[in-house]
C-alpha cells in the first residue's frame, strides 16, 4: 500500500458545505472517494490510500487537472483506491462533486 | 424508487427503499471505523467496512436497515462489518422498530480476517434471535450478485422471512468451492444454470427456504417487505422442533433426486424445465401452490 | 507419353494432378468401399490418402473445428506420412501442434494462433516448425487459389446424407473457401460430420465434391466467443461509445460498418435504442452491418436500428432468434442462417467503417496485439481494418472523410474508409495502451520475421477514440502533428503527458482533437442506466425469449 497527500491551493469564492458524499467502491479496478468540508484556510487536501505502489506523479497530474476543472476551497477529499485507472479516478472525483454539491444545494 | 435491485450499490438500495429523506445512517463513511486487520495485510479498507447500517421509515413506519456492499470484498463479514450489523440488531431490542431489513449480498465470513469474522457472524446470528425473541420481525433480502453464502446464509435461514429475487441465490458452499472438492462431474460451476437451480432464489422458494420471489425492483422488495412487518415466527422450543421434523422429512423425500428439475417434477410442477423462464407473478403463482411448505 | 511435334522432345504430362487423385482414391477405397468411412478407420484412410510433403488444410476458425480428424491426423505414423505443410487459418488446438511435434509437418502457413500463441513460438524457436508467413484469413483463402492450393482438406459439416452432400448450417463459416479450391485443383476431401441422415436441410457442399465422410463420435464443440455479457460494461466504455456515436457515426453518417468483437463496441450497440435513438438517429447509422451474431445487438435490431446482418459465423444460443429475422440475416430456404467468412470479410472491407480494439498504439497509429512470447497471428482483423483502396463507388461517409484527408485541393481526389481503435488509455494502471515503440519490434527480432506484425498501420488509420477524446488523424497535417494528435487523447500515459500543449490547442481548434464538451457529450449521463440490456437475461427479454444463452450465462 501506499499512502499520498497533496494539498492544493483553493479557488476563492464559493465555498460549499454540505455534509460528507461518498462515491464508488473500493475493488479491483475501482476505488471510493469521500468528499467532505474541512477547515482548511481555503485549501484543498487530498489523501489517499492506494494498493498500486510508485504512480505518485499520476496521481498529482490527474488531481491538479481535477481542482483546475472545479471551484473548490475547504474540502477534504479521502480516496480508498484498489487499482483504479486515471480515467476512473477523475470520473468518481467528478462525481464525487456532482454529488456533494447537488446535496450543498 | 423502482429500479433494478441488482444493479444498485448498497447505499442505494437503502435509499430505494426507504421513505425519500428519511435514513439516517450510523458509523457512516465519515466516521473512518475502518478494519484494523487489513491495513496488515496491506490491503485496502473501506470507510464504511463494506457495509451501510441505520434507521429509517417505509410508509411512514420506522425499521431499522442494513445494506452489505457486494463489490467490497465480496461483501464478506469482517470484524467491523460484522459488529455494525450485531449493534443493529441490538438496538432493535431498544427501540421496537417495524422491522429489520438486512440486505445480504455476500460470499460470507471475510477470510482475510480470520477468527475475527467467524466470531462475528456467530454473533450476527445469535443478536438476530435475540431480535426475534423481543418481538422485532427480521426480514432477509437476498439478490445481489454475490448470493448469500457461508455463515451469513446460515445467518439469513434464522430471520423470521427471506425474500428473493431470481438473480439471488442462498447457499452455504460456493459453487467454485463444491467444484474444487467434489470435481467438475459432480457440481460444473461454470454451468450457472445448474448453479441457479441448485441454490438459486426460486429453487429455495420452492423447497421452502424462503418465503417470496419478486422482480428485481427496489419497489418490488419494499412491498414484500411491508407485507411482514409486525410478523413473526414462532421461536418457541416447539417451533424448532417442528422445524427440524420438517427438514428431516424433506431431507427423506428428496434424498435421492439427482438435479433440481427432479424435486420440481415431483412437487407438482409441469415442465419444470421452463421454472427459470417464469416470471416473478407467474412463478409465485406456481410457487403457492405447489411449493414446500415450512411450518 | 504424347510427342511434341514442334520441338521433337517428350511433352510435359499435363495431368499429375488428376492421376495423383486417382491414386490417392484407389488407395483410400481399400480402406473403405463406402464414401462413408467408420470413424475407426481415421488413421488408415489419412496414411492411404495423404502423401508427404502434401500441403494440408484442417478446417477450423475461432468457432467450429475439424477436431476429430486434427486428433487422428495427430495420430498417422511418421514414417508413412511426413513434411507435411499445413496451411490453415488457425493453429487453435493443442492437435494442430502434435501434429508438429509428432513429426508429421514441418512448415506452416496460418493466420491466428491465440490460444496456442505460447506453444508456437516454442516450437518456431526449437525450428519445429518452419512458419513460410503470417497471413489475414482473406489473404490465405486467396493462396488456396494461387500458390497454397491444398491437396488434401478437413473439413467440417453439422450433417450428410448418404452421398456425401453436406449441411454445414450456421456455422458454414470457411468450408466454402476451403472447399472451393480443393475439390477442383485434384484435391481430396474429408468431412466430419456430426450426424449422418436420410436427407439434410440444405446442401451446403455438393456430394460429388466430397471424397470422404465421417461421423465423429463427439459433435465439434462451440465456444461462445461473440457473447459479451452487459453486466460487466463499464462507465467508462458507454463514456466512449457515446463519443463514438457523436463524434464518428453521427458526423460522417455511418450506415454501412464491422464491429470487431468486445466490450467496447457491444456498449455501442448497447446505446444505439437509448443514446443514438434520443439523437434522432435512427435510421441514419449502423443500418447494415458485418458481424457474428452478437447477443448485444439484439436490443438495436429490435428497435429498429438495424436492415441487415451478413455473418462470418454464428454465436451459440442465437440460431432460433436469427432464424425468426430472416429479413435482417441471410437465412437459406431450410429456415437456418448460412454464414461465410470470405463474403463478410469482403463486405466489410468495403464498407464505410471498422472499429475495433487493440492492445498497443505507437506515435504514428500503428497498432499491435504482438506480445513479447507470443506468435499470435492477425486473424482478420487487418481485412476490415484497413483502406479499401479498391474501392470506388461513393457515399457521404466515404466522401466526407476523404475530403478531410485532401491536403492539396489540385490532385485527384479520393474517398476515404473510416478506420477507428478504440481503446483505453490504460488497460490496467501499469500498462500504458499508448507506447512509443511497438512491443511488436522486438518480436519481429526474436522470430526472424520479416515486418514487425501490425495489426492495423497508421496509414490506414483515421480516428483514435479513448475515454480523453477522440484524435481525427484526417485533419493532421503531417506525422508531427498526427504524433500530437495522439497524444492529446493518451491521458495520462508517459505518451499523454508529453503533449505540446500548445500544438494540442491549435489541433484542437481545427477539430483534429476533439473532447467530449466539443461535441455536446455530457459525461454525466455515462452510467450504466444508458445501457438498453445490462444483463443477459435483459437480452432474452428483448429478443421474446428467442435467444436460448449457453448454461454458463444463465444467473437466474
Amino acid at each position: 500500500m501506499e499512502h499520498l497527500e497533496f494539498r492544493f491551493p483553493g479557488r476563492p469564492g464559493l465555498v460549499w458545505k454540505a455534509e460528507g458524499k461518498l462515491v464508488g467502491v473500493v475493488g479491483s479496478g475501482n476505488l471510493e472517494v469521500l468528499i467532505e468540508p474541512a477547515d482548511l484556510k481555503g485549501d484543498c487536501l487530498a489523501t489517499i490510500s492506494t494498493s498500486i505502489v510508485g504512480f505518485g506523479e499520476t496521481w498529482r497530474q490527474v488531481l491538479t487537472d481535477f481542482m483546475e476543472r472545479h471551484t473548490l476551497s475547504d474540502i477534504r477529499i479521502s480516496i480508498n483506491d484498489g487499482g483504479a485507472t486515471p480515467a476512473v479516478v477523475s470520473l468518481r472525483l467528478d462525481q464525487a462533486v456532482a454529488d456533494y454539491l447537488g446535496a450543498a444545494q | 424508487m423502482s429500479g433494478s435491485y441488482l444493479e444498485a450499490s448498497a447505499r442505494n438500495r437503502i435509499l430505494g427503499l426507504l421513505d425519500p429523506g428519511s435514513f439516517v445512517e450510523f458509523l457512516g463513511p465519515t466516521a473512518r471505523v475502518t478494519s484494523p486487520h487489513l491495513p496488515e495485510l496491506d490491503m485496502p479498507v473501506a470507510f464504511d467496512d463494506g457495509v451501510a447500517v441505520g434507521e429509517g421509515k417505509i410508509g411512514g413506519r420506522t425499521v431499522l436497515i442494513a445494506a452489505q456492499e457486494g463489490k467490497f470484498m465480496g461483501g464478506a463479514v469482517g470484524e467491523v462489518h460484522g459488529a455494525k450489523l450485531t449493534g443493529l440488531l441490538e438496538r432493535a431490542i431498544d427501540i421496537k422498530p417495524s422491522a429489520v431489513l438486512l440486505l445480504f449480498d455476500t460470499g460470507g465470513v471475510r477470510l482475510q480476517e480470520a477468527n475475527a469474522g467467524l466470531i462475528a457472524v456467530g454473533e450476527i446470528q445469535r443478536a438476530v434471535l435475540a431480535a426475534r425473541h423481543a418481538g422485532v420481525p427480521v426480514i432477509a433480502l437476498v439478490g445481489g450478485r454475490n448470493g448469500c453464502y457461508g455463515g451469513t446464509s446460515i445467518v439469513a435461514r434464522t430471520c423470521d422471512w427471506i425474500i428473493g429475487s431470481e438473480e439471488g441465490r442462498l447457499s452455504i458452499s460456493g459453487p467454485e468451492v463444491i467444484e474444487t472438492v467434489e470435481g467438475a462431474e459432480e457440481f460444473d460451476s461454470q454451468d450457472r444454470a445448474l448453479v441457479w437451480r441448485t441454490m438459486g432464489v426460486k429453487h429455495r422458494r420452492l423447497i421452502g427456504d424462503i418465503d417470496r420471489v419478486v422482480a428485481d425492483d427496489i419497489d418490488a422488495f419494499r412491498a414484500a417487505a411491508q407485507d411482514y412487518f409486525g410478523k413473526s415466527r414462532p421461536l418457541a422450543l416447539d417451533a424448532l422442533n417442528a422445524e427440524q421434523e420438517f427438514l428431516a422429512s424433506r431431507l427423506k423425500r428428496f434424498e435421492d433426486c439427482r438435479d433440481a428439475r427432479e424435486i420440481w417434477a415431483r412437487l407438482g410442477v409441469n415442465e419444470s424445465g421452463r421454472v427459470p423462464d417464469l416470471n416473478p407473478d407467474e412463478f409465485e403463482n406456481l410457487a403457492s401452490s405447489c411449493a414446500v411448505r415450512r411450518p | 507419353m504424347y510427342q511434341s511435334s514442334m520441338l521433337g522432345k517428350p511433352a510435359r504430362d499435363w495431368t499429375r494432378l488428376e492421376q495423383s487423385y486417382r491414386g490417392r482414391m484407389e488407395r483410400g477405397n481399400a480402406i473403405s468401399g463406402n464414401k462413408i468411412v467408420p470413424h475407426q478407420d481415421a488413421v488408415a484412410l489419412m496414411e492411404a490418402v495423404i502423401e508427404s510433403g502434401d500441403r494440408v488444410c484442417i478446417e477450423g476458425n475461432n468457432q467450429k473445428h475439424a477436431d476429430f480428424l486434427a486428433a487422428e491426423l495427430a495420430r498417422c505414423s511418421p514414417k508413412r506420412i511426413h513434411g507435411l505443410h499445413i496451411v490453415q487459418s488457425n493453429i487453435a488446438l493443442p492437435t494442430h501442434l502434435d501434429v508438429f511435434e509428432n513429426g508429421l509437418a514441418e512448415k506452416l502457413d496460418f493466420c491466428y494462433s491465440g490460444p496456442q500463441g505460447v506453444r508456437i513460438s516454442r516450437l518456431v524457436k526449437d525450428g519445429q516448425v518452419k512458419v513460410g508467413a503470417i497471413h489475414t484469413y482473406l489473404e490465405l483463402y486467396s493462396r488456396y487459389f494461387c500458390d497454397l492450393t491444398p491437396h488434401v482438406s478437413f473439413i467440417a459439416a453439422d450433417a450428410a446424407d448418404r452421398d456425401g452432400n453436406l449441411y454445414t448450417g450456421v456455422n458454414t463459416e470457411d468450408t466454402p473457401a476451403i472447399v472451393e479450391a480443393t475439390a477442383f485443383k485434384s484435391g481430396i476431401l474429408i468431412a466430419q460430420v456430426n450426424r449422418i441422415v436420410d436427407r439434410v436441410p440444405r446442401v451446403d457442399v455438393p456430394g460429388d465434391w466430397v471424397s470422404y465422410v465421417i461421423e465423429s463420435p463427439k459433435p465439434y464443440y462451440i465456444e461462445p466467443i461473440f457473447t459479451r455479457d452487459p453486466a460487466v460494461i463499464t462507465e467508462i466504455q458507454i463514456l466512449m461509445a457515446m463519443m463514438v456515436i457523436r463524434g464518428i457515426y453521427e458526423k460522417y453518417g455511418v450506415t454501412r460498418l464491422n464491429h470487431g468483437i468486445g466490450f467496447d463496441t457491444a456498449a455501442i450497440e448497447l446505446i444505439l435504442p437509448t443514446y443514438a435513438a434520443d439523437l434522432g438517429l435512427k435510421g441514419k447509422i449502423c443500418r447494415y452491418m458485418s458481424v457474428n451474431p452478437c447477443p448485444t445487438l439484439i436490443p438495436a435490431i429490435e428497435s429498429g436500428f438495424i436492415d441487415g446482418i451478413h455473418c462470418a459465423g454464428s454465436e451459440v444460443g442465437m440460431s432460433d432468434y436469427v432464424a425468426a429475422r430472416s429479413d435482417v440475416f441471410f437465412i437459406g430456404r431450410d429456415g437456418s442462417m448460412r454464414s461465410n467468412r470470405v463474403f463478410c470479410q469482403l463486405a466489410g472491407h468495403y464498407a464505410d467503417l471498422f472499429i475495433g480494439s487493440t492492445l498497443q498504439i505507437d506515435l504514428e497509429g500503428n497498432s499491435s496485439t504482438a506480445t513479447h512470447n507470443r506468435i499470435t497471428g492477425f486473424g482478420g482483423a487487418p481485412n476490415f481494418g484497413s483502406e479499401s483502396r479498391g474501392r470506388r463507388h461513393a457515399s457521404p461517409s466515404w466522401l466526407l472523410a476523404g475530403q478531410e484527408a485532401s491536403r492539396d485541393p489540385h490532385r485527384m481526389p479520393r474517398g476515404r474508409k473510416l478506420v477507428v481503435q478504440l481503446v483505453q488509455t490504460f488497460s490496467d494502471p501499469t500498462s500504458p495502451t499508448f507506447v512509443e515503440r511497438l512491443d511488436a519490434w522486438t518480436l519481429k527480432d526474436s522470430f526472424g520475421l520479416p515486418l514487425p506484425p501490425v495489426m492495423v498501420y497508421g496509414d490506414d488509420l483515421t480516428h483514435i477514440v479513448t475515454e480523453e477524446g477522440i484524435a481525427n488523424l484526417l485533419l493532421c497535417d503531417d506525422l508531427a502533428e498526427r504524433e500530437q494528435a495522439i497524444r492529446a487523447v493518451a491521458g495520462y500515459t508517459p505518451v499523454g503527458l508529453g503533449r505540446d500543449r500548445a500544438v494540442v490547442t491549435r489541433l484542437r481548434a481545427k477539430g483534429a482533437v476533439v473532447y467530449p464538451e466539443d461535441i455536446g457529450v455530457d459525461k454525466r449521463l455515462a452510467t450504466r442506466d444508458l445501457l438498453a440490456a445490462r444483463s443477459i437475461k435483459d437480452l432474452v427479454r428483448w429478443s421474446g425469449g428467442l435467444y436460448d444463452p449457453p448454461a454458463r450465462f444463465r444467473n437466474w
